[in-house]
This record gives structure tokens, sequence and C-alpha cells, in this order.
């Protein structure tokens, strides 16, 4: 965390202080990730309370905390694709309304629980059944639901934080990502470098205006 | 009500790479160009090195059009649409594409000028594909050199001479055909896994060598130098160090005091006199329709919107669209064989987080003709490119090569270990153009003024499949020297939307088979002319931009010295 408040150099907001707290606390006892403890109670804005919870018990088998640090939960997957649900991922958002509903109505029929409440490793069986394409209840597909989960569990996980995922950079610092630099030397591209980690948002740097983005689709 | 605007000399239709660049010859020898532009500008902010947004969304874009618009494709005409593309890969913004493309301009090599001569020649006519519609082109490589060279210093390329007037320099690309000089920068800097790279195929006897960029490798006419941040793929620069046409051929083009830029203008059709010629052309702008006479217009709105512009505009000279009462616009069209990649996987990190997909190093040991072909079973070959990029979310999105699972705990572990070890490679690869392979418009989809989009008909045939398992073994033989413990055979893919998309009005002397003559002037409507890879009838084994660039200068070349006698 150390190398994260050094490289940033910009106004934190008081929120985003607490949730890096509360996240850095929380990396140095790992062990209550691994437990399965979910990160802070998010507010979800598109998902419904039950949704959220299928879906947040998703993310953290695709991109489980462990031994390997933290993980989709950490990252706040659920929570970028949340909150794209209502923007950019708006034309998704039927297809989560039908598939989250399908995924708890395969876990009651199998297992007789919701997904959530289910063990680990049942919530893995049922979502390998899913990728496999053999499970019934999904239009047109289980497959094409759990692809289009592990994308957005993946951009939520990578993306720049400025989307609500990767929150406090623990996707980049999982694969090992330096994080974004202005100017890049020689050095930098060299083998045997490993360019010292950088936690800022692209749209932290002054030059890059968020507005921009209000003028995108 | 339609407004009727002043006459001007010139309409360029799209103020993108090739439109970019025909308005600074023409602007210079003092005629007055209007550019209908359907994008707006864009400024260095919309750059932000940003992986959501420029590759996952491919939002930069200052207009919405193209994605309303994305081509339906379909293998054969007996086959059903192939699903729809989510995301149209060209940008609607003045400086079009070349705001955002990689950069990669290359030449084309002598052999693509006269592949169909040449493979008769060496290998006997029954060499030519089956069904393909190949014609040599109108003109060699000599004819192009002195357009390519212009081209290149108007925009800024960086790069390093293989062959300066028959003077052979191993450093550069010993294949490349005589230029006249040097390019006007050095090449981008190698990098650690470039020099890996390059070490490797110099070991097999091979000719590695930088290939050359529309990017700064150091200041150039008031621009900077590359940081090498790695961005600008589907982003724009935000130091104006790539040479897109919009911070260099067309402020220069503005700055001759001729050219007059008009964005958010879309363009819906191109008129005709009775006796053929056109007249001007009419678009909307914030929801008023315009028309604009002129007395020459040049057509640049890239290879798809070409062709539907042309489809859609009838008129009783052209009942079946402009210039197409030889029934050949929208033939003769092909997508580069591009897909059919190598990846492979290293044993230690290659620290390619940086760079550009344009900071590489190429092998043109195995493109065109450059190797004997008789006891093969195609013709052609491919450039193989290696480079420095890689972001985030691609990175965590590698392929596991078996070794690990698509989730969970161990595909983690496999990642975290790995998301700096794997890299792909980019293998352009000859293609031909058939008979079956075609543009044309949609019967039923439409954008969203209830025009059909285009429909592309087009499947890769067995030379492109054989040239492209050829020139896998290819990669595959490269990586393993330089030391890959495994690698992926990435396949072949179809012929959908792209951003190598070639012919459809093709060049050529006989106007039973092409659309526009020598010059790039249609050989029905004789004052409107045709920028872009669509005259193009090769696609040889490089990035097409340059050429058409240098292509498009040309035309305007000829517009310039035989002004009285096309315009009307
Ligand atoms: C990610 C990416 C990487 C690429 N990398 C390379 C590379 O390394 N090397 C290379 O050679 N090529 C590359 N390309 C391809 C390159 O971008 C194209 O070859 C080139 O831009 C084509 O030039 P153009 O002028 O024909 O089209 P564009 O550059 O797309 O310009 C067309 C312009 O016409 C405008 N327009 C369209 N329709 C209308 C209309 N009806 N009315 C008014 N305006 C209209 C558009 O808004 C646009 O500005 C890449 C492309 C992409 C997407």
């Amino acid at each position: 965390m150390t190398a994260e408040n050094e490289a940033t150099g910009h106004n934190v907001s008081r929120r985003e202080l607490l949730k890096r707290v509360i996240l850095g606390a929380a990396t140095v006892v790992p062990a209550s990730f691994v437990t399965g403890a979910t990160s802070a109670q998010e507010s979800f804005e598109t998902l419904t309370s039950a949704e959220a919870a299928t879906l947040e018990a998703i993310v953290a088998r695709l991109i489980p905390t462990d031994e390997n640090g933290p993980g989709a939960t950490e990252a706040r997957a659920a929570y970028y694709i949340d909150r794209a649900l209502g923007d950019a991922l708006a034309p998704s958002r039927e297809a989560y309304s039908a598939g989250l509903a399908a995924v708890d109505a395969l876990a009651r029929r199998t297992k007789n629980a919701a997904f959530a409440r289910l063990a680990p490793q049942e919530q893995d069986d049922i979502l390998r059944e899913m990728e496999s394409g053999n499970t019934e209840g999904f239009t047109p597909n289980s497959s094409t639901f759990f692809e289009l989960v592990r994308t957005h569990t993946l951009e939520g996980t990578f993306c720049d934080p400025h989307y609500g995922g990767n929150a406090s950079f623990v996707g980049w610092d999982l694969i090992g990502y330096p994080g974004i630099r202005i100017v890049v030397t020689a050095d930098h591209q060299r083998l045997g470098q490993s360019p010292r980690p950088l936690h800022r948002s692209a749209y932290d740097f002054e030059r890059f205006v968020k507005e921009v983005l209000r003028r995108d689709r | 009500m339609t407004v009727r605007l002043e006459k001007t000399d010139v309409v360029i239709v799209g103020l993108g790479a090739v439109g970019g660049v025909a308005a600074l010859p023409l602007t210079t020898a003092g005629l007055e160009v209007t550019a209908l532009e359907a994008g707006t500008w864009l400024s260095r902010a919309d750059f932000a090195p940003d992986e959501l947004r420029n590759n996952v969304r491919g939002w930069p874009r200052s207009a919405q059009k193209a994605n309303k618009e994305i081509p339906v494709h379909r293998p054969n005409a007996s086959a059903p649409d192939s699903p729809r593309q989510s995301v149209h890969p060209m940008m609607n913004a003045v400086g079009g594409t070349s705001l955002h493309y990689w950069g990669l301009s290359f030449r084309l090599n002598p052999w693509d000028f006269k592949v169909a001569s040449e493979t008769r020649r060496r290998y006997g006519a029954s060499r030519i594909p089956k069904g393909s519609t190949v014609e040599d082109w109108p003109f060699d490589l000599a004819e192009l050199e002195p357009y390519y060279d212009h081209t290149e210093y108007a925009l800024g390329i960086s790069g390093q001479a293989g062959n300066i007037r028959g003077k052979i320099d191993a450093r550069g690309n010993i294949f490349e055909g005589p230029r006249q000089r040097a390019y006007p920068m050095p090449p981008l800097r190698g990098t650690g896994f470039t020099d890996l790279m390059a070490s490797a195929a110099r070991r097999l006897d091979w000719h590695p060598f930088p290939g050359p960029a529309a990017v700064n490798s150091e200041p150039y006419e008031n621009r900077a130098a590359c940081v090498y941040h790695g961005f600008c793929s589907r982003g724009g620069c935000h130091v104006g160090a790539k040479s897109s046409t919009a911070v260099s051929t067309i402020p220069k083009a503005q700055a001759t005091g001729h050219l007059n830029v008009v964005t958010e203008a879309h363009v819906i059709e191109i008129s005709v006199n009775d006796d053929g010629g056109v007249n001007g052309v009419t678009y909307l702008k914030n929801g008023e329709s315009y028309f604009q006479p002129a007395g020459v217009v040049l057509l640049a709105t890239y290879t798809y919107e070409n062709v539907r512009t042309l489809l859609l505009s009838k008129s009783k000279a052209y009942p079946n669209g402009l210039s197409n009462n030889h029934g050949q616009v929208g033939k003769h069209y092909l997508s580069h064989n591009t897909g059919a990649g190598v990846l492979a996987l290293f044993p230690s990190s290659l620290n390619t987080w940086y760079g550009l997909p344009a900071q590489g190093i190429a092998v043109d040991n195995w493109a065109d003709d450059n190797f004997d072909h008789a006891d093969l079973d195609f013709i052609g070959g491919g450039n193989l490119w290696v480079y420095t990029e890689r972001h985030p979310i691609a990175a965590a999105k590698m392929n596991t090569f078996g070794r690990a699972p698509r989730w969970g705990s161990r595909w983690k572990a496999f990642i975290k270990e790995n998301a700096d070890r794997w890299t792909g490679s980019y293998l352009q690869k000859t293609t031909f153009p058939y008979e079956e392979n075609y543009l044309d418009l949609h019967p039923t989809v439409q954008d969203p003024l209830g025009f059909p989009v285009c429909r592309i008909t087009a499947d890769f045939k067995d030379n492109e499949k054989r040239a492209a398992a050829f020139i896998q073994d290819k990669m595959v033989q490269w990586f393993k020297e330089a030391g890959a413990i495994e690698t992926v055979r990435q396949s072949i893919g179809t012929m959908g939307p792209t951003t190598h998309a070639y012919g459809g009005t093709r060049m050529g002397d006989n106007a039973d088979t092409n659309v526009v003559d020598r010059w790039g002037f249609s050989h029905e409507a004789p004052n409107l002319g045709i920028l872009g890879a669509s005259v193009m009838g090769t696609s040889g084994a490089h990035n097409p931009t340059l050429t058409a660039q240098a292509l498009a200068w040309r035309t305007a070349a000829h517009l310039i010295g035989n002004w009285r006698t096309i315009s009307s």
C-alpha cells in the first residue's frame, strides 16, 4: 500500500481513502478473505439485492481470494458490473436478470439452496456445468452467460479503477502490471527489469479529462 | 429542403488517412477544396491511456457513424449471415482511422504489383489460384515510388531503409524495392524483447528489420517524439507523436488557406449530370440537408463506405449505382489474411508492458515471392511481425496454453506467473481476390437513416489457408529459436469487417473488370476519383495505409496536372 500512496500524488476522496484503508487492512489478514468474508457491503445501483448476491458469489469463484492474494471480490468486479449495466453495458442488463435467475434456479434444483449460500466447491460444480453449456434454463445457453460474466469479471478486475473495478489496484498488482506511465524509458523496456508499480488512474492525470467519457458511446 | 451551397473546385468525402493526404497536394496547388467529414476534431485530451475505453469499448471516436452501419458478413452466397460484429474498427473523426491505427507504414514490395504475370512467368498459369480474378496493377512500384516518398516526408515516418537506389542495407528490409532516399527519421527504439527476437531471426539466417512507423522517433516538424507509453492502438497519441493526418497533412493543407473542413457532415449521395459526370454531393449536418456542388468529387470514406456510397447513388445515368454500369462496384473484394497468428509462452518475463504495436521487428524472408514456391502448394506468403505492447485486461485474458483451466485458483496462479511471459504475432499473408468474394448492399439490414448497410460475401480459399499454415510454421520456428516453451496456432477466422479491406472499386486499365483507371478516376464518371485501399487489387504482405496514401497523392497530382480536362 505504501507504493500506491507514494505514487498517487493527487487528492483522494475521503470515501476512497476509507475504502483503501479497509482493503489495506484486510490484505494484512488474508485469512479473512480465504474464509469467504465479503468486502464492505456495496450499495448496488442496477442489480437487485438477490441478483447482486448471486453475482458476487460467482465473481468470487472466477477469481478467488486465495494464497495468491485478493481476487475479484476485493477488486469489486461485481460493483463494476453493476455500474456498467446501468451505463455502457446496459444492453446486457436483461441477459443478467435472466442469467442470474437461471443460476439460482439451477442451484436450487441441483443443490437445494441459493447459489450464494452454497459451499465454494458446489458453486464451482455449477459454474463448470454452465461453462460446458450442457445446462438447461439459459437462453440461448449457459455457456454464453458464463462467458459474458467471465468477460465482465476480467474487465472489472483489471480495468482502470475509474470504472469502479480493480479497486486499490489489486488486479494490476496480481499480474504485475506496473501501471500507467506517461513517459516510458528504454530501461523500462529492457529484459530483466521490473518497473516500480505506479498506482494511478488515467484520469488522475490532469491532461486527460473525464468529460470526454460523457460524450462517448 | 436542401440548402444549395456555392460551388467549390474539389470535394473530398471523408477526411481520414487517405482523404487527409490528398488534401495537401491539391490545396498546395491552389485548388479550393471542401472536405466533408462525418466526425469532428479530437484533441489530445481525448486520448487517455485507458484500455477499457480504447480496446474493449472502442469509444475514442468523435461521432457514431461507423458503429451504426457495421457491414454484415456471410461466407458465401448460400450461407446465412454470420453474427454481426458489435464494434466497427474504423474511426469517425478528422484524421479518420489514422488517429488510432498502429501506424505501421510499409511500402509494398515489387512483386505485389505484378502477382499475375510473375506467377505465370515463374511457375505457370496453373498456379494462379482457382477462381481468382487477380490482375497485375496497371503500373509497377517504380511508378509509385515518388508518391511513397512525398507521403513519408509529409506525414513523418520512422524507419530503416533497406534499399536506397539499389544499394542494399541489411539493417533494413533487403527485399524492399529501391527507394530514392532514407526515411525522414530513424526507426523506433528496440526493446529487450524485440532484440531477443531479432537475434533469434539472425541465428536462423533470416533478415529481421525494425518496421517503418507513422510515429516520430525524434521530434519532427514541431511535433514531439514518441514517449512509448503504449496506449495508441485504438487510442490516439496524447503528445502528437503519431503521424496521423490530423496532425500532419491536414493542418499543412489548412495553412494554404484553400482547405475548408466541414465536420459532422454525413454524405449520403453523389449526384450526376445527364452526361454522366458528377456535379456534387448531398450531406446531412445537424438535421439539415446541404448540396455541395463541385468540379471534382474524391470519395475517401474507406472501402465499405466507398462501395456503399456508390451503390446508393443511383441515377438515370447509373441505374445500378454510380460508376457501376459494368457491374464492377463491390467486386474483387479481399480482406487481408491477418488471422491465423501464433501465440508463444516464454519461461520468463518479457517486460512488454509498455510500448506500441509499431515498435517491433519484421521478417520478410517468407513474404511475397521472396522464396521459391516451385514445390509448394500456394502462391505468396507473409510478413512476420512481433512487437511490444501489453495491457492488463488483455494480459489477463491470455491463452492458457493447455496448462491451466480458464478460471478459479489454478487459473489465477497461472496468470500471476505468466501474464508477462506470453506474446502474440501479427502475420499478414497474401490474399487473392476471387469471383465469389464481393461487397453489395444488404437486402434488409439498414442504418438509422434507412439506407441498407454493406454486405460482405467472402471466405478464405485454399491458397490463403495454405499460406497461413506455412507462415504459422515459420512463426513457430522463430518463437522456438527465441526460447518459447509453448506455442499455439490461432484460427484463420472469417472475412468479416476488417481494417485491411481492399477492392470493391479496383484500379486497372480494363473498364470491364475495374471501376477506376490507372489514375484513380472512374472509367464511367470521369470527374469522380476514388481514394483508399478499395482501388487496390492485391494485398501484398504489408499494411495497406501508406500505399493507399501514396496512391491518393498520385491521384491528386494527376488531377492537378489535368485539371481542365477532368473537372466539370
Ligand atoms: C486498430 C487499427 C490499427 C491499424 N493499424 C494499421 C497499421 O499499422 N498500418 C496500416 O497501414 N493500417 C492500419 N490500420 C488500417 C488503417 O487505419 C486504414 O487503412 C486507413 O485508416 C484507411 O484510410 P481511409 O482514409 O480509407 O479510411 P479512414 O481513415 O477510416 O477515413 C475515412 C473517413 O471518412 C469518414 N466518412 C465515412 N463515411 C462518410 C460519409 N458518408 N460522409 C462523410 N465522411 C465519412 C470517416 O468519418 C473517416 O474519418 C489500422 C486500423 C485499425 C482500426
